[in-house]
């Protein structure tokens, strides 16, 4: 066990030329839990980011090649998985996840029985500043998603998470690549996986601007649609 | 209509031989090309053998033999286009998985190189 008594428990940090932020990042997930193992998966930045991460006390995992955010993650999954983490959290290298709020969704991995713990901008009333097609675009999947799922959520798109062994397995096998958010719920959903939400609180970038624009919402809202679709023929091809 | 066959003839004609320099040059491989050989021998046959052409636009029930043409051109490049995409996606997960476990492995040697110095 660790310092912070996080037994076994891994944050993983996906980042692409995030070296202006992922150093306060790292350092606000040390001071939250001292200790916690932090691992920075540097998606073949064209700046400093892997330095800057490693200067502020993560382990860095550094991509030959820019995959972009699922390969990302799954790459860290899957080292995850070998090394034989039990838990996994994932939070974003822009810093607009709040890291006091890891040992919640912590503590909802270990009691709760579920293999994943979405953080929910959501939730007790909390809101989000989104943009007017991504707000759009996160009513549209949770019409999507309800029948789906066979219950709602009220934040498909959030990449605070945390996952079990048992999801990691399944993740560090078969992992969306491109908008892994919400078509990870749905191979979950094939594996009569469970999840839980709990409240997040979610902060403006640290740093840097968001690359996103209206037409890539666009694009991720079709993207991620055709995305679900597929896993969920998948899905009913498997069961036959 | 023969002007249509003559350059349909002259353009499979060239599509052979480019695909023909390519393996030579090893630009394409000769897993690839088969798709490409396979389209330009088609059309080489159709254009030369007119009696054939006439036969399937009747079995497509298009009365212009010339339309017919061209729609077995689109639906083959079609196909070729589709087994490239096919190709090319399960060469996108090959190098993803690569990359993912080059990555993983480098990390695990820097960690047996700092245990070792930490040792040493």
């Amino acid at each position: 066990m660790n310092a912070a008594g996080f037994d076994s428990l891994l944050i993983i940090v996906p980042a692409y030329n995030e070296e202006a932020a992922v150093g306060q990042v790292v350092e606000e997930i040390r001071q939250v839990l001292p200790g916690v193992d932090i691992l920075v998966i540097d998606d073949c930045s064209l700046d400093q980011t892997a330095a800057v991460a490693r200067r502020a006390g993560a382990r860095v995992l550094s991509l030959p090649y820019h995959l972009g955010l699922g390969g990302a993650v799954q790459a860290g999954y899957k080292l995850a998985y070998e090394l034989g983490y039990e838990y996994v959290i994932r939070t974003d290298g822009d810093g607009q996840h709040d890291p006091r709020d890891i040992p919640r969704i912590y503590e909802a991995l270990r009691n709760s029985g579920c293999q994943m713990i979405i953080g929910s901008r959501f939730l007790e009333g909390n809101s989000a500043p989104t943009s007017l097609v991504r707000g759009l675009g996160i009513r549209f999947f949770r019409w999507v998603l309800r029948p789906i799922l066979g219950r709602p959520v009220r934040d498909p798109t959030s990449g605070f998470v945390g996952v079990n062994r048992e999801a990691l397995q399944v993740f560090s096998k078969s992992f969306p690549l491109e908008y892994p958010e919400i078509e990870a719920l749905v191979v979950l959903q094939r594996r009569r996986f469970r999840f839980l939400e709990v409240p997040c609180r979610m902060r403006p970038r640290l740093a840097g601007r968001s690359t996103i624009t209206v037409l890539k919402s666009l694009y991720y809202i079709i993207h991620v649609l055709l995305g679900v679709f597929v896993n969920v023929l998948k899905y009913e091809r498997r069961r036959r | 209509m023969e002007e249509l066959l003559d350059f349909t003839t002259g353009m499979s004609l060239a599509l052979l031989a480019l695909v023909l320099f390519s393996i030579r040059r090893q630009h394409i491989r000769v897993e690839y090309s088969v798709s490409w050989f396979g389209a330009a021998l088609s059309l080489l046959l159709l254009s030369r053998w007119p009696a054939a052409l006439h036969r399937l636009a009747g079995w497509f029930g298009i009365g212009n033999p010339p339309l017919a043409l061209v729609f077995i051109v689109g639906t083959l490049f079609l196909l070729v286009l589709f087994r490239l995409s096919v190709i090319i996606s399960d060469l996108k997960d090959a190098n993803i998985a690569l990359t993912q476990r080059v990555a993983i492995l480098e990390y695990r040697l820097e960690s047996v190189h700092g245990q070792k110095a930490t040792q040493g």
